[in-house]
C-alpha cells in the first residue's frame, strides 16, 4: 500500500511543471538562435514578451514546493527533492533569460547584412541543449551517470565558445564598421556558453538529489 | 552507523538479544548511549523500541518469561550479568511513561517520594530538592502555591512534567522516556520538548517516540528498530537528510510498508 500517494502525485505534478518549463527554455533558445539567423525581428519581440510564462512557471514550482515543504513535512530524499525542484528551475528560469538576451541582440543587429553565415553558434547550442536534456532526463530518471556525462559536455562547448570568440576578434579587426554587431554575436557566444552552465548546475543538483552530497561537476 | 564506544559513553550495548518465550524481540542490538545527548528511538509498532528502552533499567524483568543475553553496560557495569541493586540502578535510570502517572497524593509528596524512601527525612532538604525538581521542568511557577493539593487535579501536561520531576527527585543520571508526549496536546507536547532540550545540559535521555518531527527536534542521535533489529544508529541530522539504508528512508518518509 502505497502511504503517501497524495504527496507523491504532488511531487509527480512538481517534476511535470519542471518539464514544461523546461521544454519553454529550450523552445526559447532555438526560437531565439532561428531570429538571429533569419533576422526575424517580430519573432524576437514576441520571444521577449513571452518570457513572462516562464517566469510565472517558475513561481508556480516555488509556490507549489513552499506549500508541499509547509504541509508535508518531507524529510531526506522528499525534501532534496523539493529543494532541488526549487533550484532547477531557477537555472531553467536563467536560460530562458538568455533566449531573451539573445533575441535582443539579433534587435540590436537589425537587418544589417550578416558579416558571415551563422553556422557554429546552431552547433554550440545544439550541444547546450542537449546538455539541458540530458540533464532534466538524468532528473526525472534520478541517473547520476547520465549527470555526470552532460556535465561533462561542457568542456566542448567552453572550447568552441574559446574559438567563436577569437574568430570574431578576427572579424573586428578586418571590419571596424561591424564592431555592433559582432560584439552581439559574441554576445549570443556567451548567452549560449552560460546555457551550458545551467546546464551543468542542473546535473549537479541531480547528484545531490540522489546521493544527498553537494558536487562540483564543472573544475 | 556511529556505534563506536568512548569515553562519553554512558551505556555501552553489546549484542543484546531479547527473547518473549520463543519470540526473538530484540536481535543483536550494539548501542552506545552517549552522556548528556538525547537519543531518540524510532520504528514501527512491534520492533522492539520499547523492548528495547525498558531493558536499560531492567523494567524489562516485570515481564514474564523474558530471556536476555548480551551485554548492556551502565557506566563499565554489565547489569545483566553482576548483582546489582535494583533500587540503585532505577534512581539512577529514572523513567518517564507515555501517560503522567502522578500517584494519588499532592504535588509535593509526588516529588518527595523518590527522596524519601531513599532515606531523605529533613524537611528542608526535601523542600529544596522539590522546588528544584519542579523548577527544573518548568512547573514551579504554575503550582508553587498548591504544592499541597492533589496532583490529580493538574492538566495532562502538567501531570508528565510532574512525572519528571518526580524522577529528577531522585538525581539520576540517565532518564527514559517512552513516548512522554503521545498523550499530550500540541502546546504540552512542545512544552515536554522545551524541557528535554533543556535537561540535556544535566542528563543522558532516551526517549523513544512514534512522532518523527519530535525526535528530529530533540534529539542528538537517531536510532532506527525494525522487527528487532537496530537498523540504523547515526546522528539525527544525518538520519533526517540522508539516512544510509532505504528502510530507514521509507520509514521517516512515511512509505513504509
Amino acid at each position: 500500500m502505497n502511504t503517501r500517494s497524495n504527496f507523491d502525485n504532488n511531487l509527480k505534478q512538481l517534476d511535470d511543471m519542471l518539464i514544461e518549463m523546461a521544454r519553454k527554455s529550450e523552445t526559447a533558445i532555438k526560437e531565439s538562435i532561428n531570429t538571429l539567423i533569419h533576422q526575424d525581428l517580430e519573432k524576437a519581440k514576441e520571444i521577449i514578451q513571452n518570457d513572462t510564462v516562464i517566469d510565472d512557471l517558475e513561481h508556480e514550482i516555488n509556490n507549489k514546493a513552499i506549500v508541499l515543504t509547509a504541509m508535508e513535512s518531507p524529510v531526506a530524499r522528499d525534501l532534496r527533492e523539493i529543494i532541488v525542484a526549487i533550484k532547477i528551475s531557477s537555472e531553467v528560469e536563467r536560460i530562458a533569460d538568455n533566449a531573451v538576451n539573445i533575441a535582443k541582440s539579433t534587435l540590436h543587429i537589425g537587418n544589417e547584412k550578416l558579416i558571415k553565415e551563422i553556422i557554429d553558434i546552431p552547433k554550440m547550442m545544439n550541444i547546450a541543449l542537449e546538455m539541458l536534456s540530458d540533464s532534466l532526463t538524468a532528473f526525472l530518471k534520478e541517473d547520476v551517470e547520465l549527470a555526470k556525462k552532460s556535465a561533462a559536455k561542457d568542456d566542448k562547448v567552453d572550447e568552441m565558445y574559446g574559438i567563436l570568440i577569437k574568430e570574431l576578434m578576427g572579424y573586428l579587426q578586418q571590419s571596424p564598421d561591424k564592431t555592433n554587431q559582432i560584439t552581439q554575436l559574441a554576445f549570443v557566444c556567451r548567452y549560449i556558453e552560460r546555457v551550458a552552465d545551467h546546464a551543468t548546475n542542473i546535473a549537479e543538483h541531480v547528484v545531490y538529489l540522489v546521493t544527498g552530497k553537494l558536487s562540483n561537476l564543472n573544475e | 552507523m556511529s556505534t563506536i564506544t568512548t569515553a562519553r559513553t554512558v551505556f555501552d550495548i553489546k549484542d543484546l538479544n531479547l527473547w518473549y518465550g520463543n519470540h526473538h524481540a530484540l536481535k543483536k542490538i550494539h548501542f552506545p548511549i552517549n552522556k548528556k545527548e538525547v537519543t531518540a528511538i524510532i520504528g514501527p509498532s512491534g520492533c522492539g523500541k520499547s523492548t528495547f528502552i525498558k531493558t536499560l533499567n531492567l523494567m524489562i524483568n516485570y515481564v514474564p518469561n523474558v530471556k536476555m543475553t548480551g551485554e548492556i553496560n551502565y557506566n563499565g557495569q554489565n547489569i545483566l550479568n553482576e548483582k546489582l541493586d535494583l533500587v540503585e540502578l532505577r534512581k539512577n535510570v529514572g523513567m518517564v511513561f507515555q501517560k503522567g502517572n502522578p500517584f494519588p497524593q499532592s504535588i509535593y509528596d509526588n516529588v518527595a517520594y523518590g527522596p524519601r524512601i531513599h532515606g531523605t527525612k529533613r524537611k528542608t532538604h526535601l523542600d529544596e530538592i522539590v522546588t528544584k525538581s519542579l523548577m527544573d521542568v518548568a512547573l514551579w511557577d504554575e503550582v508553587k502555591d498548591r504544592l499541597h493539593t492533589p496532583a490529580l487535579g493538574l492538566s495532562g501536561g502538567q501531570q508528565q512534567r510532574l512525572c519528571i520531576a518526580r524522577a529528577l527527585a531522585t538525581k539520576p543520571d540517565v532518564l527514559l522516556m517512552d513516548e512522554p508526549t503521545s498523550a499530550l496536546d500540541p502546546i504540552s507536547t512542545l512544552k515536554i520538548e522545551e524541557l528535554i532540550l533543556n535537561l540535556k545540559e544535566k542528563y543522558t535521555i532516551v526517549i523513544v517516540t512514534h512522532n518523527m518531527q519530535q525526535a528530529s527536534r530533540v534529539s542528538d542521535k537517531t536510532a532506527f528498530f525494525l522487527m528487532g533489529e537496530l537498523i540504523e544508529l547515526d546522528d539525527t541530522s544525518t538520519i533526517f537528510s540522508n539516512p544510509a539504508d532505504e528502510r530507514t528512508e521509507g520509514y521517516i518518509s512515511g512509505r513504509f510498508g
